[in-house]
C-alpha cells in the first residue's frame, strides 16, 4: 500500500537541509527591515556584553594576581643573633600552609620601598643614612586564604616583633569587582532580553506569513521537527550576524587598551591578559551568544505555532 | 479486524464545557464510502477532526487501520497522519505555489525522494484530470479544479483513509459533480472515504452509507441512504 513512504531517517537529508536554508534565508530577505531592527538589537547588546567581559575578565586576572603575591611579612627584633635567626627560619618552614621562606635584609627591604617609590623617593633620601627597617621573613602560603591564619600562627612564634600582610587592596579590589559585575550583570541581561524579544517578534511574523504553510504541513504529516528548522537557522543566522561588529570592535578595541595601557599598568606591575587569548576567546563566546540568543528568540516564538 | 476506522464509545467536551459528541460507536470498512450527515451543530465537524487526530477524544478509543490513535503520543500524530487525507471545503492550497508545487508540497515535507515525488504528483494529477494544468496557479483556476488539486494532494501519500469535510460546500451543482466524480475513481481504488456535507441533491443521487449525527450522537446509519433533511 505504502510503496512511497519508506522508513523515517533520523540523519536529515542533504536536500532537506538544502530546504531548509533556502527557506529561511528567503524569510530573512522578505523580512528585511524587521531583520536588520533584529540584528542591530543584537549588535548594541554584545558590544556592551563585550566590552562588559573585556574589563571584568582583567580585573578578575589582576585581582588574582594580587592575591597570589599576598606574602606574610614577618618582622624581626633587631638585637636577634645569626644563630637565632637560623632557629627563626627553621620554625617559619614547619608552619602549616608555609610554600615558602624568604630572608629578606634590612638593606634589601630599603632598595625596594625606594623603588616602589618612584619619583617620590627624593624625599626620602635620608633613610639610607640610617635604615629604619627591620630585617624580615616573607613567607608564601599554598593558597591565598591561609594568609590570615599563616599570619596569626606565625605571630606566636618568638622573636618576632610584627606580622604583615597585604589585607586591606585585595578586599577593596574585590569589593569593586563584585560591584561592578553586579551592575553590568543585570544591565546585560536586561539588553538580552530585549535582544530576545526583538528576534521572536521577527520570527513570529514570519510565521504569521506562512501560517497557511505550517497548516498543510501538519496536515499532511511533516513533523514538528521539519517545520522548526527553517526558523531554528533563522534566529541563528540573525543572532551570528548580530555578532559581527561586536567581535571586530573587541578585537580593536583591546588592542589599542593592550598595547597602548598595557605598558603603563606593566610598571605598576599588572598584567592585561594577553592579546590573542582575550580576543579569541571573547570573539568565541559573543558569536555563542549571539547564537544562542537568536535560536531562543525563535524557538519561543515557533513553539505556540506548532500545536495545530 | 477489518476495520479502517472503529470507534467505541467517543465522547468529547470542549473545555467550555459542550459536550460535541456523545457515546459514538462506529465500524467503517476497507472501501466504503460514508456520508456523514446532520444539522449544523451536530458535531460533524468535531467527529471529522478525530479521525486525524486534530482533536482527542475526552473518553473512548478510535482505531484507524487498527491502531488506537485516541493515546497516540504527540510526536507519532506526524506519522499517522501520512495515512490520512483530508480535503477541505476552502481547498487551503498555497497561492504563491503551481499546481504541481503544491501537490508535491506534500510530499516534500515528509521527505520523499524528488524522483518519486516527480512520479507520483503526475500520477494523482492525471487522476483528477488536471495533468494540463500543473504549471497553473491556485488563482488562474476554477472552485472546481482547485479542490481537485487539493484532492490530487490529500491522495498523493495513498492514504487508507480519505476525509473531506464539506467538500463541495463552495463549489456550484455542476462542479460539485464533477468533484464527486473524482471521490468515486479514489473509492474505486480502495481508499476509504468519509465525507461530511450539505449537499441533499449528492446524498440523494449517488447512494452510499449515511451516517446521520444529532445533538453529538449518530441518530441514523443506513446502507444506501437519503439525505433526510429539509435544508
Amino acid at each position: 500500500m505504502c510503496a512511497i513512504s519508506r522508513k523515517v531517517t533520523t540523519a536529515m537529508k542533504i536536500r532537506t537541509l538544502r530546504r531548509h536554508v533556502n527557506e529561511s534565508f528567503k524569510s530573512l530577505g522578505r523580512n528585511g527591515w524587521m531583520t536588520f531592527a533584529s540584528v542591530s538589537a543584537v549588535t548594541v547588546s554584545l558590544v556592551l556584553v563585550g566590552l562588559f567581559l573585556m574589563v571584568m575578565f582583567n580585573l578578575n586576572k589582576i585581582a588574582g594576581d594580587i592575591e597570589s603575591d599576598v606574602e606574610v611579612r614577618v618582622y624581626l627584633d633587631q638585637s636577634m643573633t645569626q644563630a637565632q635567626q637560623d632557629a627563626l627560619q627553621r620554625d617559619l618552614k614547619e608552619v602549616k600552609n608555609v610554600q615558602s621562606v624568604r630572608f629578606q635584609s634590612k638593606k634589601e627591604g630599603l632598595d625596594s620601598l625606594m623603588e616602589s617609590l618612584g619619583n617620590d623617593r627624593q624625599s626620602f633620601s635620608d633613610l639610607k643614612k640610617e635604615n629604619p627597617l627591620p630585617n624580615a621573613f616573607i613567607l608564601k602560603t599554598n593558597k591565598p586564604e591561609q594568609t590570615i591564619a599563616v599570619a596569626k600562627a606565625v605571630k606566636s612564634l618568638p622573636d618576632v616583633t610584627d606580622v604583615r600582610y597585604g589585607k586591606g587592596t585585595v578586599e577593596k579590589l574585590f569589593r569593586f569587582i563584585n560591584i561592578a559585575r553586579n551592575v553590568g550583570i543585570i544591565l546585560i541581561i536586561g539588553l538580552l532580553f530585549t535582544s530576545v524579544f526583538l528576534i521572536a517578534n521577527t520570527i513570529k511574523l514570519t510565521i504569521v506569513a506562512r501560517r497557511r504553510e505550517i497548516e498543510i504541513m501538519k496536515l499532511v504529516g511533516a513533523t514538528n521537527a521539519f517545520v522548526r528548522w527553517p526558523y531554528f537557522i533563522e534566529g541563528l543566522v540573525m543572532g551570528v550576524l548580530g555578532s559581527i561588529i561586536p567581535v571586530v570592535l573587541v578585537m580593536v578595541v583591546y588592542r589599542f587598551a593592550y598595547y597602548n595601557l598595557g605598558g603603563n599598568l606593566q610598571q605598576m606591575f599588572i598584567r592585561l591578559i594577553p592579546y590573542h587569548i582575550m580576543t579569541t576567546n571573547l570573539s568565541l563566546l559573543l558569536v555563542g551568544i549571539g547564537g544562542l540568543i537568536g535560536v531562543w528568540g525563535s524557538m519561543s516564538s515557533v513553539r505556540k505555532f506548532l500545536k495545530i | 479486524m477489518d476495520d479502517v476506522i472503529l470507534m467505541q464509545n467517543v465522547w468529547k467536551a470542549y473545555p467550555n464545557g459542550v459536550m460535541a459528541l456523545n457515546g459514538i460507536d462506529l465500524s467503517v470498512k476497507q472501501g466504503e464510502f460514508v456520508y456523514i450527515v446532520g444539522p449544523s451543530g451536530a458535531g460533524k465537524s468535531t467527529f471529522i477532526k478525530m479521525i486525524f487526530r486534530e482533536l482527542k477524544p475526552t473518553r473512548g478509543k478510535i482505531f484507524i487501520n487498527n491502531k488506537n490513535i485516541a493515546n497516540l503520543r504527540d510526536r507519532q500524530v506526524p506519522y499517522f497522519r501520512r495515512k490520512i487525507g483530508v480535503v477541505f471545503q476552502d481547498f487551503r492550497l498555497l497561492p504563491k505555489l503551481t499546481v504541481y508545487e503544491n501537490v508535491a508540497f506534500a510530499l516534500e515535507v515528509i521527505e520523499e525522494h524528488p524522483r518519486q515525488i516527480k512520479r507520483r504528483v503526475m500520477e494523482v494529477l492525471d487522476l483528477v484530470g488536471l495533468k494540463h494544468k500543473l504549471r497553473s496557479f491556485p488563482d488562474q483556476l476554477s472552485g472546481g479544479e482547485q479542490q481537485r488539486v487539493s484532492i490530487a494532494r490529500s491522495i498523493c501519500n495513498r492514504p487508507p483513509v480519505l476525509i473531506a469535510d464539506e467538500p463541495t460546500g463552495n463549489l456550484d451543482p455542476e462542479t460539485s459533480w464533477q468533484i464527486m466524480d473524482v471521490f468515486r475513481r479514489i473509492n474505486e481504488q480502495g481508499t476509504t472515504v468519509v465525507m461530511a456535507t450539505h449537499n441533499r441533491d449528492i446524498v440523494n443521487k449517488i447512494r452510499h452509507r449515511v451516517l446521520a449525527l444529532e445533538g453529538g450522537m449518530i441518530v441514523r446509519d443506513q446502507q444506501e441512504g437519503d439525505y433526510g433533511y429539509e435544508d
